[in-house]
């Protein structure tokens, strides 16, 4: 019963590895199908090919001169950028100390242009008006007697005598509805000391504003999540959260002080990034931490976009792509033919060995090889897919290496059924308990690997972080086979003939394994039961699994010992006689 | 033809030991002396050879050329300064870029004008540019942040698991010496240090660690009842481990060795320079390195480490005691036996 139930067991697991694999496979052709997949894994740069953009930093404010502080600056948030959108290994450098270099996989789409691209004049500004975004019409506007007019100088950037005639007029005049005008304040920084009229494109409202209190620069960091009731309970509202540094929690805090006493227009103030509002949120509290959350009619996507513009506008610097120009593979095919030709070698090789070692159970590991190959074959193309996962050179060889530590699963596993059947276990069972010894090892060895490559993939950036990825993957994939695939395939092939009885050829020959059969000297087999009486309870668990510990070279001498002692027992016997 | 079955069966009945754990102090000595001359073979040569990648350097695109042939290009650039090393690639349709280490003004110059004649093209289809580091500071960083967040992880997770922090301490210490001996190799054998070099050795930490968790699973297993066992004493116990698990340690370098071997031999003798024969180097050392620390080190220090602790003190009394009362026995037997 227990016999057949396990192979049951056995045969399940294999049938869910199938379906495992049929799920890819469908995901992947469905995919393919409808023209957003390919059956080819993608490539990344140094294979493939791509497309490099040289960017010319801008600093607001500070001239055409870019400091080499600046510039690596630039590397660091262009890198963020573009690592932010997958793991593309993207390759970014600088040119003649004064340029960016960057260079993709492919053709960018719109997104991560813009997301290069992206300014990061940001600034926070008090609201003094607001209104619907189209022009006032002519007739409508209002006489020029009752135009407001300062009665003093401004005393703080909320004061409304910062308001001017003309500032008015062109705030009645402007048409926030024409993309047009929105496009082109990116190209006129306004000064920071004075007020400025801006768009909101989102709500297409429009505003005048104070000059500017809180510069983006004084921004920690900004991140996005749903907001939280005072149990702890989600609400289900998105929100936007920022951090500010010390000198912006000061200063917010005292913005925050002035605009929570005013009411309308003015309680509100703006977050302005290249002279267009991406936010002009109302103040409901004085925030003394320097920890605003923002909340509104946010979904899931806008707090993103909204919390990301806040983190990258930290810098004062803007980019412009100066030239932009399709790049052939580094590397060749050459490189990637080479090395698929290494990697066909070493699983040869890696196969002849496990041939000379493991006799036909090597058969089982080539398998098992192949199993894991198409796992991982499927991961990569489906993530190439959904995550734009490339595979570099780098990449290809790690594939490689990975069969020399997938094949370790098995070596583990096989080396402990060996050791069971040379403590006198038949195959079955030695396969059950080698697999029970074998198991906590693979798991602890496997988190090792996972572990690397999971720190390495959220740590560190570029190159490395592409590596991590697929270290992870075929760490995966190397647990997936051993499990669904290895295992129950040794359960099965323990109960064929060929296997079960050891024939010479089957890897698991007890002769070759130098099995000693329960055997005790004088022709006499061990019956069980027979020999110490057992010990009880806990202390019996220990004996036997000392007992069991015993080497055999131990057990040998000790059967020696007997034999010698009945030996001489006999001999004492005949004198006795 | 040495059997390794057979070979395997001797070591796991223990007919045939090897002794890791007692002849520690030769190992520790060997690994120190490797690690000191890995510490002062980069300080006497000045360094590392950091690639284009580390350091930024020089680079020249040729245009418009009708010939994209890679060799017209080195040897342009080694007939002027014969020690370059420069990296020759066909960037896109009719382009080559070559880059170098970074020239000085009249060397930019010079190599301009041969790679005009090389590639028989005018001046101004030759540009010259500076270009910055790939592989910036900020990478370089982050890689470094990784590493020690990992390492640290690492120590915890064995810790727990194991249930004994000098477990972790003893892998780690294998891991470093792993990691000290494979840089000082490539500082000795002037290898050039590349972003895929950096990967492989990142890769090679993992496995160190990785191939030491299989082996002290074996002596974890080995030890667990050593309390109330009078059979061996603790370095005994882990020695066997070491010896039982010997074949499968063999097996699992040779296998992860010949994939790395077959890349390392196509990359270097086929391809030469690139990504593939910088991977697979460190790799091919690592691994190598990274299964003999575990045998030779990790698991001698880790026998170390417990030995001195009172509860295995007095178990090997136990032992000693033992043994000698068996001695006894076994004299007193062969006595009747002969009398």
């Amino acid at each position: 019963m227990a016999r057949s139930g396990r192979n049951t067991a056995a045969k399940r697991t294999l049938i869910w590895l199938g379906v495992l694999i049929a799920v890819l496979t469908a995901a992947l052709s469905g995919g393919v199908i409808s023209n957003q997949a390919s059956w080819a894994p993608k490539l990344a740069l140094d294979l493939e090919g791509g497309t490099q953009m040289i960017l010319a930093p801008q600093v607001q404010g500070g001239g055409n001169e870019i400091t080499s502080e600046q510039l690596d600056q630039a590397v660091e948030i262009i890198r963020q950028r573009v690592d932010g959108s997958g793991v593309a290994e993207a390759e970014i450098t600088t040119q003649s100390g004064r340029n960016v270099v960057v260079s993709l996989p492919g053709v960018p789409d719109e997104r991560t242009r813009e997301l290069i691209q992206a300014s990061a004049a940001m600034e926070f500004r008090p609201v003094l008006a607001g209104s619907t975004g189209a022009a006032v019409p002519e007739e409508n506007r209002t006489p020029a007697e009752e135009l407001p007019e300062p009665t003093g100088e401004p005393a703080n950037a909320s004061d409304l005598n910062w308001i001017t005639p003309e500032l008015y007029r062109e705030f009645e005049a402007k048409d926030c509805t024409d993309p047009a005008t929105v496009a082109a304040a990116a190209e006129q920084p306004a000064d920071p000391a004075k007020p400025m009229i801006a768009c909101e494109p989102e709500t297409g409202m429009k505003y005048i504003l104070g000059p500017v209190e809180v510069p983006g620069t004084d921004i920690d960091d900004a991140s996005f999540g749903q907001v939280r009731g005072t149990q702890g309970q989600s609400l289900n509202q998105w929100a936007v959260n920022i951090e500010f540094n010390e000198q912006g929690t000061q200063t917010f805090k005292a913005v925050t002080e002035r605009l929570f006493g005013l009411s309308g227009a003015q309680n509100q103030f703006a977050i302005v990034l290249d002279g267009t509002v991406i936010s002009a949120p109302t103040t409901n509290a004085v925030i003394p931490d320097g920890k605003p959350q923002i909340t509104g009619n946010f979904t899931e996507e806008s707090a993103r976009a909204l919390s990301e513009q806040l983190k990258y506008g930290a810098l004062p610097i803007s980019f412009e792509i100066q030239s932009e120009m399709q790049i052939s593979a580094t590397l060749g095919d050459e490189q990637l033919r080479m090395g698929v030709i290494a990697g066909l070698i070493g699983l040869v090789l890696v196969a002849v060995y496990s041939f000379f070692q493991y006799r036909m159970l090597g058969l089982v590991t080539i398998a098992s090889l192949v199993v894991a190959g198409v796992l991982t074959y499927l991961a990569i193309a489906l993530l190439g897919w959904t995550e734009n996962y490339r595979l570099s050179l780098a990449g290809v060889a790690g594939l490689i290496v990975a069969i020399g530590q997938t094949a370790d699963s098995f070596i583990v596993y096989f080396e402990r059924i060996r050791d069971e059947l040379r403590d006198g276990r038949g195959l079955v069972s030695a396969v059950d308990n080698g697999w029970k010894r074998a198991k906590r090892t693979v798991l602890a060895s496997k988190a090792v690997n996972l572990l690397a490559a999971v720190v390495l993939y959220f740590v560190a950036v570029g190159n490395v972080r592409g590596f991590a990825f697929t270290l992870g993957l075929t760490a995966i994939a190397d647990l997936a086979v051993v499990f669904l695939f290895t295992h129950p395939m040794m359960q099965l092939l323990a109960r064929t003939k060929f296997f079960g009885e050891g024939h010479r050829f089957s890897g698991l020959d007890p002769e070759r394994l130098g099995v000693v059969p329960l055997y005790r000297g004088a022709g006499r087999l061990r019956q069980p039961g027979e020999g110490k009486p057992k010990p009880r309870g806990k202390a019996a668990g220990a004996a036997a699994e000392a007992q069991r510990r015993q080497t055999i070279a131990e057990r040998r001498a000790a059967a020696e010992k007997e034999r010698a002692a009945s030996v001489s027992g006999r001999s004492t016997d005949k004198e006795s006689n | 033809m040495l059997n390794f079955a057979k070979f395997g069966n001797e070591l796991y009945s223990g007919k045939r030991s090897y002794p890791f754990v007692a002849k520690y102090k030769l190992w520790f000595i060997i690994a120190g002396a490797a690690v000191l001359l890995s510490l002062i073979i980069p300080v006497v040569k000045g360094g590392f050879n950091l690639g284009i990648d580390f350091r930024g350097g020089s680079e020249f695109t040729v245009s418009q050329t009708q010939t994209t042939e890679l060799d017209l290009g080195e040897n342009a650039v080694t007939s002027v300064e014969p020690g370059l090393d420069p990296e020759v690639t066909n960037i896109a349709p009719n382009t080559v870029r070559i880059q170098t280490e970074q020239l000085s003004d009249d060397q930019t110059l010079a190599v301009r004008d041969a790679l005009v004649e090389a590639y028989g093209v005018n001046a101004d289809q030759v540009t010259s540019t500076f270009v910055g580091p790939t592989w910036g500071a900020d990478v370089t960083r982050q890689a470094l942040w990784g590493l020690v967040v990992f390492v640290a992880l690492a120590a915890v997770l064995m810790a727990i698991y194991f249930r004994t922090w000098k477990m972790s301490l003893a892998a780690l210490t294998g891991m470093a010496v792993v990691m000290v001996v494979t840089a000082g190799l490539y500082s000795l054998v002037d290898f050039e240090v590349t972003p895929s070099a950096i990967i492989g050795f990142l890769t090679v930490l993992s496995y160190s660690l990785y191939d030491t968790v299989v082996v002290f699973d074996k002596v974890r297993e080995n030890t667990e009842d050593i309390g109330t066992s009078t059979r061996r004493t603790f370095g005994e116990e882990v020695n066997l481990a070491v010896n039982q698990t010997l074949v499968r340690s063999i097996n699992t370098s040779v296998v992860g060795v010949l994939p790395v071997a077959s890349i390392l031999f196509i990359g270097a003798m086929l391809l030469g320079a690139g990504t593939l024969k910088d991977l697979s180097l460190s790799l091919f050392i690592g691994i190598i390195i990274g299964t003999a620390t575990t045998v030779f080190i990790a698991a001698p220090m880790y026998a170390r480490l417990r030995e001195k602790e009172p509860a295995l003190v007095e178990q090997a009394k136990k032992v000693d005691v033992r043994r000698r009362q068996e001695a006894k026995m076994r004299e007193s037997a062969d006595e009747e036996a002969n009398a």
